[in-house]
């Protein structure tokens, strides 16, 4: 009998609703458990990092990587893992194109620091504690790993095969991500393992959503009465549907909240808050400059809104002006 | 010192996205009537001002341009009726994130300059380098090796004790 594929998961920077979706697979997990040996599963089961160090170099078959990488010890573990294994997917929007930790790229290093640790209302720090790359006390020295000036997705430390996207992953995609690497036809390398079509082809409100239409202004859902089977674009609630990737069961448009963008791109898309702020921008109804600034006020955060998911991973990473060290 | 002599040789890179029936027309007549302008612009012949898509504006930036401007038709003269109308929306929105990424106003500009006005090429492209030379070089290729340098430090970090590090 051969042996089964050796699978790792490891989590870097996230929350652990990747780790979750894991766990939802349920059923499907027994099913994954059977054909695979997990061999490193942190959140899950007891094993150290000295016991992948052991293994042969691409002994691992996948290496499932969840969270952008922030520290240094992040960028260690991926390196180690990506020595170990045959093949590294990238899973999850903070893996893929760097998620909410990613928007972290708007601020310097010692911005966060200050707040985290001095200005946090809920914080009571008389001392101004930092945490130390290194501390010695009586002799000894205890060691923390360093947080990096940037945050990265996995593919800018290290090279990645495959991206199961979203915030967090699906079950169904997943499982079908899973099957298709453990049927032993790989797809070429980079592929993103879900549909390469935009959202809106998938969406169930598709056939309401107009061809041409003018935006007066954008309402926001908290505070909107929404019709549950409308296109929320024709009801000028912003949508990040025509510039998301597919295959996700347009899970947030049937909760009747619009889409937010986590499963990043089409192959065909470099930056994804571009070509969203493409697509609806140029529908404003506005012509002059005073009432086209009128409309985009309606639009607070567009940094955070158009690149929710993918700053870390668009074009431009991260704000230019901030420092390096 | 090397710094001072790279910035006493450097000049302003711009990439200027021009539209087929008005501006390029006009920079053409600029050329033809030999009309001098600074020589640090790079045009690109689009169809239409609205045929530019964000995404260009910032891979310009990306690929080290330190100033784009985008040339269209006057308001009412698009070939395309409204091209310029999506123009100057989106133009309006991608300034707004630019200047939340750290890119000044002054890099990114839009300017209507119709097929016969070649002096308008001119006084746009020398005050643009006029001020772009103010503000120095964007140059962001250099920014992000520079980003990822701190990368490069790794061996030595975790080249310390290792046997005791728990990884949670
Ligand atoms: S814009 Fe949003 S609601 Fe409308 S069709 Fe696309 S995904 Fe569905
Ligand atoms: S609707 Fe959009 S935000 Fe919601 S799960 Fe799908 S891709 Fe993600
Ligand atoms: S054709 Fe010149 S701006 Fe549209």
């Amino acid at each position: 009998m051969s042996e089964k594929p050796k699978v790792a998961f490891y989590w870097c920077a996230s929350c652990g609703g990747c780790e979750e979706s894991i766990v939802d697979l349920a059923e499907g997990l027994l099913d994954v458990i059977e054909k695979v040996d997990i061999v490193f599963w942190p959140v899950a089961m007891d094993f150290k990092t000295s016991d992948v160090e052991a293994m042969a170099d691409k002994s691992i078959f996948a290496s499932f990587i969840n969270g952008c990488i922030r520290t240094s010890e992040q960028e260690e573990m991926a390196h180690l893992l990506r020595k170990k294994s045959k093949v590294v997917v990238a899973y999850g929007s903070c893996a893929h194109t760097g998620g909410i930790p990613g928007l972290a790229n708007q601020f310097a290093r010692e911005q966060i620091l200050t707040y985290v640790y001095d200005e946090a209302p809920t914080v009571t720090n008389e001392n101004k504690v930092r945490p130390e790359v290194e501390h010695r006390m009586n002799g000894a020295s205890v060691t923390l790993p360093a947080f990096r000036n940037v945050v990265r997705t996995l593919d800018q430390v290290i090279d990645v095969d495959y991206y199961i996207p979203g915030c967090a992953p699906t079950p169904k995609i997943a499982q079908e991500a899973l099957q298709i690497l453990l049927s032993g036809e790989l797809p070429p390398n980079a592929t993103v393992l879900a549909p390469d079509i935009a959202l809106c082809d998938q969406c169930p409100r598709k056939d309401s959503k107009p061809e041409e239409f003018e935006y007066h202004g954008f309402k926001r859902p908290q505070w909107t009465d929404i019709d549950p089977e409308k296109c929320f674009l024709a009801q000028e609630i912003f949508c990040m549907g025509p510039a998301t990737r597919g295959g996700c069961e347009s899970l947030c448009i049937g909760g009747n909240m619009p889409c937010t963008g986590c499963f990043g791109p089409t192959c065909r898309v470099k930056d994804q808050g571009a070509k969203i702020l493409s697509s609806i921008c140029s529908a404003l109804s506005a012509k002059d400059k005073d009432e086209i600034e009128k409309i985009l006020d309606s639009i607070p955060d567009p940094l955070g809104t158009f690149y929710r998911y993918g700053l870390a991973g668009s074009l431009l990473r991260r704000n230019v002006k901030l420092p390096v060290s | 010192m090397e710094l001072k002599s790279q910035n006493d040789t450097w000049k302003p890179r711009i990439v200027a996205f021009f539209c087929n029936w008005c501006t390029y027309t006009a920079a053409d007549l600029a050329g033809v009537s030999r009309i001098k302008h600074e020589p640090n612009v790079r045009v690109i012949r689009v169809m239409c001002s609205g045929r530019v898509d964000p995404q260009f504006v910032i891979d310009a930036f990306v690929k080290g341009a330190d100033g784009v401007l985008i040339g269209g038709c006057h308001i009412g003269d698009c070939h395309y009726i409204d091209g310029n109308h999506k123009t100057i929306r989106r133009f309006a929105m991608l300034k707004r994130i630019l200047k939340d990424m750290g890119i000044e106003d002054e890099r990114f500009r839009l300017e209507w300059i119709s097929a016969s006005e070649g002096e308008k090429v001119k006084t746009v492209t020398n005050d643009m380098v006029e001020k772009l030379e103010k503000l120095g070089p964007l140059g962001l290729p250099k920014k992000f090796i520079a980003w990822d340098e701190e990368m490069n430090h790794l061996e030595l970090e975790i080249s310390k004790p290792k046997e005791e590090i728990e990884h949670v």
